[in-house]
């Protein structure tokens, strides 16, 4: 277990990527965001933190964001500008502002050497897996599948393709994944052949599509499911999960767990999306 | 500077006035790596009901301009499983723990308080009177002074010496009328405000934005109705008020001692910050300084009108 710490850090750049878009008042939609390295110990990909601008006043609430990666220096995130109240203000910020994080939270990626791991991301849901194929000891044997609505040039892709092999497919139509989905499951039947497993990350659609599929094929997948948290330790209780019959606890199974503690990475067949997207399994 | 605060004599005494408000603050655990609960004046744990409860659909939370849209239906492992997992592993020797307990009926808040209170590690309960009453169309125990006694009084009979405190909303018709209804019944303290009820919309989706549509406002959005709730209160009852409602700074707590209270309860700033509760306990006595308070009994309810 990972103890996390509450700091004070200075954002150090917020780089826009891709060209800006007029529905979001010319603000772009995809940022990376780089502040001076927190004092952790340790961390791992797929986990996260909770985020707020330190001058926001009395009313600010934090929002979570996947860590991207860490290096020496720095933290980064990448992050979709996608709400009001929240990751809007994310875009404003400029170097040496002052930020309040809390991290880093929840569960982190399965990293086995050795096995052939397909990494299946779409849209922002690209960012755990830069700093997942920085720890990698294997990353010969990573290989993502990346699916995305607008040009490449809005995600930091270029970066992540010399550190492992990357296939790109971009929607036809922005919106339009159905020949994602289609490559996507045709990878995991692969992988179930050859002995791999897989992670997914992305929004909570494509995640059930991938959710599926696991269970069909049995194949060890592993989903970082992105809810809406409002705190990030377990106790505003806004972010459940549903657990299903094969959760590690039996006491548990069955019973919403918060996603923001037990998750946000969780085997796919020890949660039930069905119970939590009822609208998709209608 | 003296900051003990005694809100039943030899029973529920506070190192200070600063507590955290129910569904806040978790069981407390989830805090302990931000700073020390054991400094807090006591720990009013989420709710509790009798039986585990699933909570309400997702979406729970919305932010709102100075506050958050909450509902969670009380979401819990039920008061049994509390008892067994989370109280044992509680600082309670050496900080006040107090359940806040939720039912649907009167029946259960007595089995509930029954529960609780033979427990060494409970100091007292806190009674959630914005449940829905199952007997009477879903109204709200507190919409009315004679559901809200009876909830007190069944809570009072089976607590034995645990001080009970009763929490209203701000949402009924007379909330003075309520607070004296819950005094005669024998509750211990008041605790004001509950969550005030609001809506969030989507324009774009056509839909509310809270599974549950509705939800509960809290934050500094709500600390006027509060303020005011506590001071109409405080003005009529014999026993300590505990103020809750948008409290994020130690002027705050200031706000609440001035209109009557004895103490306070933090509540969702804790989710902007996890340090908050902490560091208003920290800062509580400089900002008595800088306002020329030194004995915060005296300030108590000093307001002048
Ligand atoms: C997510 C959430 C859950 C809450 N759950 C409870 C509860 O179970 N019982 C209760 O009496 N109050 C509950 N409250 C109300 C708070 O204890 C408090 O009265 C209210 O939020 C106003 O205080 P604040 O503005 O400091 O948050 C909850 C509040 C929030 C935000
Ligand atoms: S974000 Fe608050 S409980 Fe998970």
């Amino acid at each position: 277990m990972i103890s996390p710490i509450r700091t004070e850090l200075t954002v150090t750049d917020n780089v826009p990527f891709g060209q800006p878009e007029p529905g979001l008042g010319g603000t772009h939609r995809y940022y990376a965001l780089t502040l001076e390295r927190p004092a952790w110990k340790n961390w791992e990909p797929g986990q996260f933190i909770m985020l707020r601008p330190k001058d926001g006043g009395t009313v600010e609430w934090a929002r979570p964001l996947t860590i991207c990666r860490v290096t020496s220096q720095s933290l980064v995130l990448f992050f979709r500008v996608a709400s009001e109240y929240g990751t809007d203000r994310f875009a404003r910020l400029r170097g040496g502002d002052k930020v309040i994080v809390w991290g880093p939270l929840g569960t982190g990626f399965e990293i086995r050497s050795n096995t052939p791991t397909l990494l299946l991301a779409r849209d922002a849901g690209i960012a755990p897996f830069a700093g997942y194929a920085d720890m990698h000891p294997d990353p010969a044997c990573l290989s993502m599948l990346f699916g995305h609505q607008h040009p490449s040039s809005h995600y930091p892709a270029d970066a992540m393709a010399s550190r492992l092999d990357m296939e790109h497919l971009r929607d036809r139509v922005p919106g339009d994944c159905e020949e994602f989905y289609r490559v996507s499951a045709r990878k995991m039947q692969e992988y179930k052949e050859n002995g791999g497993i897989c992670l997914a990350c992305g929004p909570m659609d494509f995640l059930y599509g991938v959710w599926k599929k696991a269970l069909e094929l049995e194949l060890p997948t592993q989903l970082l499911l992105s809810a809406r948290m409002n705190c990030g330790v377990g106790a505003c209780l806004g972010c459940s999960t549903i657990t299903s019959k094969h959760w590690p606890d039996p006491i548990r199974a069955g019973l919403p767990v918060h996603t923001c503690t037990s998750g946000p990475v969780f085997w796919a067949r020890d949660i039930d999306l069905d119970a939590v997207m009822p609208e998709r399994n209608m | 500077m003296d900051l003990r605060v005694s809100l039943v004599e030899g029973i529920l005494e506070l190192k200070n006035p600063i507590l955290s408000a129910a569904g806040s603050f978790g069981s407390g655990l989830e805090y302990q790596p931000y700073g020390d609960i054991t400094q807090l004046g006591g720990i009013i744990t989420n709710g509790l009901s009798l039986y585990p409860c699933a909570g309400s659909p997702l979406p729970r939370i919305a932010a709102a301009p100075a506050g958050l849209l909450s509902s969670v239906g009380t979401q819990n492992d039920g008061a049994e499983y509390f008892i067994r997992e989370v109280l044992p592993r509680l600082p309670w020797q050496s900080v006040p723990i107090i359940p806040n307990i939720n039912a649907g009926r009167v029946e259960e808040f007595s089995e509930l308080a029954g529960l609780l209170a033979a427990e060494e590690g409970v100091t007292a309960l806190e009674v959630n009177l914005s449940c829905h009453n199952s007997n009477r169309a879903g109204q709200r125990f507190c919409q009315n002074p004679v559901t809200a006694a009876r909830a007190i009084n069944a809570v009072k009979r089976f607590a034995g010496n645990k001080p009970v405190i009763a929490k209203l909303s701000p949402e009924i018709m007379d909330i003075v009328e309520v607070a004296r209804a819950v005094e005669a019944a024998g509750a211990d303290a008041i605790s004001c405000i509950g969550k005030v009820q609001g809506l969030a919309v989507d324009v774009r989706g056509r839909r509310p934005v809270l599974g549950n549509v509705t939800g509960g406002l809290s934050g500094p959005a709500v600390k006027p109705i509060a303020l005011r709730c506590v001071w109409q209160i405080a003005q009529v009852v014999k026993i300590p008020v505990i103020g809750v409602g948008g409290i994020t700074c130690a002027r705050d707590v200031l706000e609440f001692l001035l209109v009557g209270a004895h103490a306070v309860s933090v509540g969702s700033a804790s989710f902007s910050d996890p340090e908050t509760i902490f560091r208003i306990v920290q800062e509580l006595p400089a900002v008595c300084e800088e306002y020329g308070i030194e004995d915060i009994k005296a300030f108590r309810g000093s307001l002048q009108i």
